[in-house]
């Protein structure tokens, strides 16, 4: 029986169909999802105080309007994620309380600290540029909820992105104290943003059974390479460099030859050791639980709502 | 200990003349929070905007395949995805 | 949608629900910018920085719960409040600045005007929350009182006879009564919810009420702008009613008006703030100031 469910199961995905919330999958299937989906949302909601950090301090009015309207969006996204997890049966309150007690992770970009203004930008340009690399294979992924939520995501990334590379475009045109202040945001979320790809495809684990489920579409190598590509000409239309003396164009390739990150530091971020990431859980563990007397109290409200008209019924 | 307010799904329609489409679900107290909930999550309170909440706990579906006979009953909850599914012993193995 | 590149196909043409979309300066579309024959230019700017301080600061205040609210969806919501309030103070200073002929923008005014010279009321600029001067429900009851009185008066403005101001007034009216509403909705749940939030709230109006009597007194530049400026000495009635009704939903008491005292006889709208409203200013103005000459 379960054999029959599998095949149709694996039909439906080697057809690129989508599977549905209520369809049989295999137990394997659900976990890797919900671990990745929650993942993937954590990351929104983590993402949202490295930028956060400058709104208050933005140098324009116009430029906070845009920074206050992306970390909302922001907000949303980890929203949709996380209802996409729900179609899962997995429920956000305990998603959040395995992000906050560090028993699930986020992505390790945002436990670099922003420093500057320009890093608004850079983040925009480079980190949603590799964000973006990723996720748009994935609003082809086989989990119908993930792939719809991907789609709507994919869009308001790509005006992250512009306003992103805008800001550095302006700053560029701007003081030589501007400029300065660019380039030093490129060189320090460059490699870092090289990492948001995962570590080498000889190292990666989750890769093969992923891409069989296409729960993943690409390998992390594939999409960093595609990514380097990219974004050396925006780069040289900015006017900045990247922090790589290997980097450099092969025409036999076909493709730039880059440099590796530097991998040690990779898994001592990831390993909770990088420069904010107590700092970031811990901002996030007291939101949730500065908030939970508003939560109860909301319930309570609700309950006591609902037994008065009941009892006027 | 963390209170978990209750699921709703959000139905909007765009303009009139179309139907109200499902565009996702949220969290909410009770159904005028979850009302104004969806308007700054789902439409950035674009007026003449029609939106429908409904608990996620009342609605009954179908499975997407009705001629799949596991899945039994055949309406559920959606809220409900269960890992997997009891097959009664008298069906024949298929 | 094109999967070959990662940035085609990803944009809609229709973008208006971005804040920093095409749709920010249609609301005053073909309004007369002139000043109205009969009105002090250097008054009507006066008048119009009152109107934006009040916006921008709250907003301010409000935009750092950005990442810090109970819930996901109360974030989003909040945000969309500052941001309501950060698209009035934009349209309200670019018309004192305009008005006053001096050639300063909206930038100019939020960023290089020292603290004295800042004319908002002094409840937006307290610390109401995340900060350690208040929590969610001090946030609440500010903004409910705040957007009340502030209902009430753009009502009035719509009818200003400074088209400007009316046009700006009529569009933000909406927004709000939505925030109004949104705290109202709050007030409600949190005063009669739990033992904590209602007492959480009965703090919080203690907090907040001091600030309030401010809101009704009237400034000479108010009092000269007759016809474009609304009295806010007329406006308190209609306010009090709103908050009445609201309280007895929330099983609160309104408590009676302890006015926090003026210094000298004067308070924000004379530049005279709180403790609180340097740093705001410091914080808010810090890079603006650092990099003079630099283009954003």
């Amino acid at each position: 029986m379960v054999d029959d469910l599998a095949a149709r199961f694996e039909h439906t995905v080697a057809s690129e169909a989508r599977i549905e919330p209520r369809d049989w999958m295999p137990d394997g299937y659900r976990r890797t999802l919900i671990r990745q989906i929650a993942q993937h949302a954590h990351s929104e909601i983590i993402g949202m105080q490295p930028e956060g950090n400058w709104i208050s301090r933005a140098p324009s009015l116009r430029r906070k309007a845009i920074l206050l309207a992306k970390v909302q969006d922001e907000a949303g996204h980890g929203l949709y994620l996380y209802a996409a997890t729900e179609t899962l049966g997995a429920d956000r309150g305990e998603l959040t309380e395995k992000l906050v007690d560090g028993k699930q992770k986020y992505s390790s970009i945002f436990n670099y600290p922003t420093l500057t203004f320009a890093d608004m930008g850079v983040i925009g340009w480079l980190v949603d540029g590799a964000a973006i690399c990723n996720q748009v294979p994935l609003c082809r992924t086989s989990y119908g909820p993930y792939a719809r939520a991907m789609i709507r995501i994919c869009k308001e990334e790509s005006f992250h992105q512009r306003q992103g590379y805008e800001l550095l475009m302006t700053m560029m045109r701007g003081t030589l104290a501007q400029r300065d202040m660019v380039q030093d945001a490129v060189n320090r979320w460059w490699w870092p943003s090289l990492m948001m790809f995962g570590p080498p495809d000889s190292e990666s684990s989750n890769t093969e059974q992923s891409m069989a489920w296409r729960i993943k579409r690409n390998t992390n190598d594939e999409l960093r390479q595609k990514y380097v590509d990219m974004s050396v000409p925006q780069a040289a239309k900015l006017g900045v460099t990247f922090p790589d003396p290997l980097l450099k164009w092969n025409a036999e390739r076909g493709h730039h030859d880059f440099g590796q990150p530097d991998w040690d530091e990779f898994w001592q971020v990831v390993g909770g050791h990088g420069p904010c990431n107590s700092q970031r859980v811990a901002h996030r563990r007291k939101a949730h639980e500065d908030g939970a007397w508003v939560r109860e109290a909301a319930e309570a409200h609700a309950a006591k709502a609902s037994a008065r008209q009941d009892g006027a019924a | 200990m963390s209170a978990s307010w209750p699921l709703w799904e959000v139905f909007v329609r765009g303009k009139r003349g179309l139907n109200h489409v499902h565009v996702g679900s949220l969290h909410a107290p009770d159904a005028e929070m979850a009302l104004r909930n969806a308007r700054d999550v789902y439409t950035r309170r674009n007026e003449g905007v029609s939106i429908w909440v409904v608990p996620a706990e009342a609605i009954t579906a179908s499975s997407p395949d009705e001629k799949d006979p596991f899945f039994e009953p055949s309406g559920d909850k959606v809220y409900r995805h269960p890992t997997f599914y009891a097959i009664p012993d008298d069906v024949p193995h298929l | 949608m094109s999967f070959d590149n990662a940035y085609e196909g990803l944009i809609d043409q229709e973008d208006s629900h971005w804040a920093f979309g095409t749709g920010f300066h249609s609301a005053l579309e073909g309004v007369d910018r002139e000043v109205p024959p009969g009105v002090d230019p250097a008054d009507l700017a006066a008048y119009c920085l009152m109107l934006g301080d009040d916006a921008l600061v709250l907003s301010q205040r409000l935009a750092e719960w950005c990442s810090r609210a109970p819930e996901l969806e109360e974030d989003i919501a909040l945000a969309n409040i500052a941001l309501d309030l950060l698209g009035q103070a934009r349209l309200l200073l670019t018309r004192a600045g305009e008005v006053e002929g001096a050639g300063r923008d909206e930038d100019a005014l939020a960023y290089l005007r020292d603290e004295r010279e800042f004319r908002n009321v002094r409840l937006s600029e307290i610390d109401c929350g995340p900060g350690p001067g208040g929590d969610f429900a001090t946030t609440i009851v500010r903004l409910l009182v705040f957007s009340s009185w502030k209902v009430a008066q753009f009502s009035r403005l719509r009818g200003s006879a400074d088209p400007v101001v009316a046009a700006i007034a009529a569009k933000g009216l909406k927004e709000l009564a939505y925030h109004r509403d949104h705290a109202a909705q709050w007030a409600v749940r949190l005063g009669d919810g739990t033992e904590e939030s209602h007492r959480r709230m009965t703090a919080a109006v203690d907090r907040v009420w001091p600030f309030v009597d401010e809101l009704f007194r009237t400034h000479p530049v108010e009092a000269r702008l007759g016809g474009v400026a609304v009295d806010p000495a007329e406006l308190r009635s209609e306010v009090d009613g709103v908050l009445d009704a609201v309280f007895t939903a929330a099983t609160l008491t309104r408590p009676e008006p302890v006015p926090t005292a003026f210094v000298a006889g004067q308070a924000g709208r004379d530049g005279v703030h709180t403790e609180a409203m340097g740093f705001l200013v410091a914080e808010m103005q810090h890079l603006h100031r650092s990099l003079p000459g630099a283009v954003w």
